[in-house]
């Protein structure tokens, strides 16, 4: 690996994992979509800033792009706080608006400076390690990684500090709120991080992909985990690897290095669905199949418990009659009695059942319940 | 270029019919996702198309409008059964699941575009337009397919105009009435795909969501009626697309779908502070004359009982004496001159003012309603009685 392939990894790996920690959140509070409109809204807030000062990286830029995303929770909450619109229909219409004001500003006045609405919206971590810190002479690498450090830094402190309030806020809000944890505060100041990250994430992500960043990793952790902390730890874990298998990704097909990992984001996203250890749609038809063999063998053991001490009560007995009694098919009858035996529930002599005192227990237990 | 070319001019005739096809279906879809409050599975499907147009292109190398649109309609109509499955089968809520189909499939399409533009046969596939859409480049051909898709939109709301009418605002008394629901839901998810699609050359995939909120939530306010509303937001739709596809086909770097989505915000903006009944500004000026009515109720009865208390109605009162808590002098004086109008109040000297015979008599009828137990008469009564603490 050459040097800019560490330093791109190196970006994506930070900014994937400053994304995942508020996107635990989001995730959690069903907030999401507020995200995707504030990292949309995100763009007038660039824009006019780049006007204004010229450099990507000016702290005057990402303060008004950051002030830009809080805007747009707040225009949010205004237009469904009129009762005219419900939220989702306020999301839908707050950030096209600001978002369609920011493209037109770019396409009529950007032509000819250094703001293209790819970059902006689409990212370009190929470049990245072309744009260096130099301090008195000295180079100590690129602007991206102090950006997105610094960012990943305030996430993971303000997080920390607030945790117990956060998780409180998230689970309970009502009893939050009456312990006087502001949910007003909480609501803001996880939206004010959010812009900050989307802010930071947008040169080498885009404005849209950030999204992904946010949601895909939270959303897949959410599947693996019931405990906050781990899956705040796991949000990160899957972020930074969705980052790097992106970048190889990207670097297999030639293609644009942030839609591969989106685009690996949702691999992993859909390999949590599939396979989470209990979640997981493999883990839900797996115990559906148990379950039916469990539930054929209660079955087995009740239907010999009520014929065994029954006068006349022998045929019942019989293997032969499993699948007319019971309606099983002969394999599935066998397989059943064989499960039985193999669990110590039945014993078998010349194709008569008997139940074991273990049996008994079981069908006893199983009509009491 | 003078009005009467424009009618004439072939592009621009291609551009206006296209935006029309576009508002129209997305105006009348809308409707429902608005109501279902379904309004960002349109953002979730348009996003999802884009890696469809760039498979399409992929797989027949072919840059057909036909074609590529086939491959967004396929694309995301799988991204909206995902979405449906993800909340079906996990305990990932809908905002997630759409938030996170939404940007996914949008990063797998940049991977496709990019890799596309590195090809070397494919030098252009001019598939950037479906981002941000281009009017201009629309072919007779392509509003052909548009207005195929239209039709089929249209055919499905009048064919279950009823059972829509029931899906959106009873779904359960549809499932006992008998009717296949899930079918219903996913006819009905099949036309929202169907009027995004029809739109995305014109608007692109970031910005056609607008399209399906924005008419519908702008036509919601003048209406409460289902079938006016389907009409208000396809005239909405057709309007913003029209003049917006025109516009930006007329000005150079002026971005199709962006230019669409600022005319229809526009739309949806009057409406909210215009329309009757729920209009912002109806409601603050019916609020405002409410507070204007109940302040001259109070003001009424507290001169009727300084009038009472001096046993005349010669005895005029300062307005300083007439102010009760919170009013502003300013408001009293309006009070009072408002009053003077209606002859229930006259000035008797330099700000002095006393009650007329009217005026007594206009607050013993308010008595007398408050106790037979009229309801409005009670309800601006009981603003009065604060209004009482003021007094001398």
């Amino acid at each position: 690996m050459t040097a800019p392939q560490v330093e791109i990894q190196l970006i994506a790996a930070i900014v994937a994992a400053a994304c995942a920690l508020p996107g635990a959140f989001l995730v959690l509070r069903r907030m999401t979509l507020i995200s995707d409109a504030i990292s949309h809204a995100m763009l007038l807030g660039i824009v006019v800033g780049f006007f204004l000062t010229q450099d990507l990286n000016s702290p005057l830029l990402i303060l008004g792009a950051t002030l830009t995303g809080l805007l747009t929770a707040l225009l949010v909450e205004l237009l469904h706080r009129t009762g005219l619109v419900r939220e989702d229909a306020a999301i839908g219409l707050v950030f096209p608006a600001l978002f369609s004001i920011g493209v037109i500003l770019i396409s009529r006045y950007a032509g000819s400076v250094h703001l293209d609405t790819d970059v902006v919206l689409l990212g370009e971590l190929a470049f990245a390690p072309f744009d260096r810190v130099v301090i008195a002479g000295w180079n100590i690498g690129p602007k991206g990684l102090y950006a997105g450090g610094v960012i990943l830094l305030i996430n993971a402190a303000l997080i920390t500090l607030f945790y117990k309030e956060l998780k409180l806020a998230t689970f309970d809000p009502g009893l939050a709120a009456a312990l006087g944890f502001s949910p007003v505060a909480i609501h803001y100041g996880l939206m004010g991080i959010t812009s900050l990250t989307a802010v930071g994430a947008f040169d080498s992500v885009g404005a849209i992909l950030t999204v992904a960043l946010f949601i895909a990793p939270a959303a897949a952790a959410y599947l693996l985990t019931d405990d906050l902390a781990r899956m705040l730890f796991l949000s990160v874990g899957l972020g930074v690897a969705a980052a790097l298998s992106g970048y190889w990704l990207a670097y297999l097909l030639d293609a644009s290095i942030a839609g591969s990992m989106a685009t690996m984001a949702g691999v992993i996203f859909g390999l949590a669905w599939c396979f989470a250890p209990e979640r997981g749609l493999v883990a839900a038809a797996r115990r559906r199949v148990r379950q039916r063999w469990e539930f054929a063998q209660r079955m087995l053991a009740i239907h010999l418990l009520h014929h065994e001490r029954q006068p006349g009560g022998e045929p019942e007995l019989q293997m032969e009659h499993l699948w007319q009694e019971l309606r099983w098919d002969r394999k599935f009858a066998t397989r059943v009695v064989s499960l039985a035996e193999g669990r110590g529930l039945v014993t078998q002599q010349n194709g008569r059942l008997e139940l074991t005192d273990r049996g008994r227990l079981l069908a006893q237990e199983s009509l009491l319940a | 270029m003078a009005l009467p070319d424009l009618a004439l001019d072939y592009t621009l005739r291609t551009v206006a019919l296209g935006a029309m096809l576009l508002g129209l279906s997305s105006g009348v879809v809308g409707t429902y996702a608005v109501l279902r409050r379904e309004s960002l599975l349109g953002d979730a499907i348009s996003h999802a198309a884009l890696p469809g147009i760039a498979l399409a292109f992929l797989l027949t190398r072919s840059k057909e409008s036909a074609l590529l649109l086939a491959g967004a309609v396929a694309a995301g109509w799988f991204g909206a059964l995902l979405v449906s499955a993800i909340t079906r089968t996990t305990r990932v809520k809908l905002d997630s699941a759409l938030g996170l189909i939404l940007s996914v499939f949008f990063g797998f399409g940049l991977v496709l575009l990019t890799f596309i533009q590195k090809q070397p046969d494919a030098s252009q596939a001019g598939l950037d337009r479906f981002l941000f859409g281009q009017a201009a480049s629309l072919l007779r051909r392509d509003v052909q397919v548009m207005a195929i898709g239209t039709l089929a939109v249209l055919l499905a709301v009048l064919l279950l105009w009823k059972e829509f009418k029931l899906l959106v605002f009873d779904p359960d008394f549809a499932r006992v009435l008998g009717l296949r629901v899930r079918l219903l839901e996913v006819i009905l998810i099949s036309m929202i795909v169907l009027a995004i699609v029809v739109g995305l050359q014109t608007v692109g995939v970031v910005l056609m969501s607008a399209m399906v909120v924005a008419p519908a939530a702008a036509a919601r306010q003048w209406t409460d009626r289902l079938s006016l509303m389907v009409l208000l937001s396809a005239l909405f739709g057709v309007m913003a697309g029209m003049s917006g596809a025109v516009l930006s086909s007329l000005t150079p770097r002026l971005p199709t779908g962006p230019t669409i989505v600022l005319v229809v915000s526009g739309l949806v903006l009057i409406s909210l502070l215009l329309a009757p009944n729920r209009g912002l500004v109806w409601n603050w000026a019916r609020s405002r004359a409410r507070r204007g009515q109940v302040r001259a109720e109070g003001m009424l009865r507290q001169l009727a009982a300084l009038a009472e208390h001096h046993g005349s109605l010669e005895h005029g009162h300062p307005s300083a004496v007439l102010r009760a808590s919170g009013w502003s002098p300013e408001q009293v004086e309006h009070v009072l001159h408002d009053l003077e109008s209606t002859g229930y109040v006259r000035q008797v000297g330099a700000d002095r003012w006393a009650i007329t015979a009217a005026g007594m008599a206009r607050v013993r009828t308010a008595a007398e309603a408050n106790k037979a137990g009229d309801v409005s008469a009670y309800l601006t009564g009981s603003g009065g009685e604060v209004t009482g603490e003021g007094q001398p």
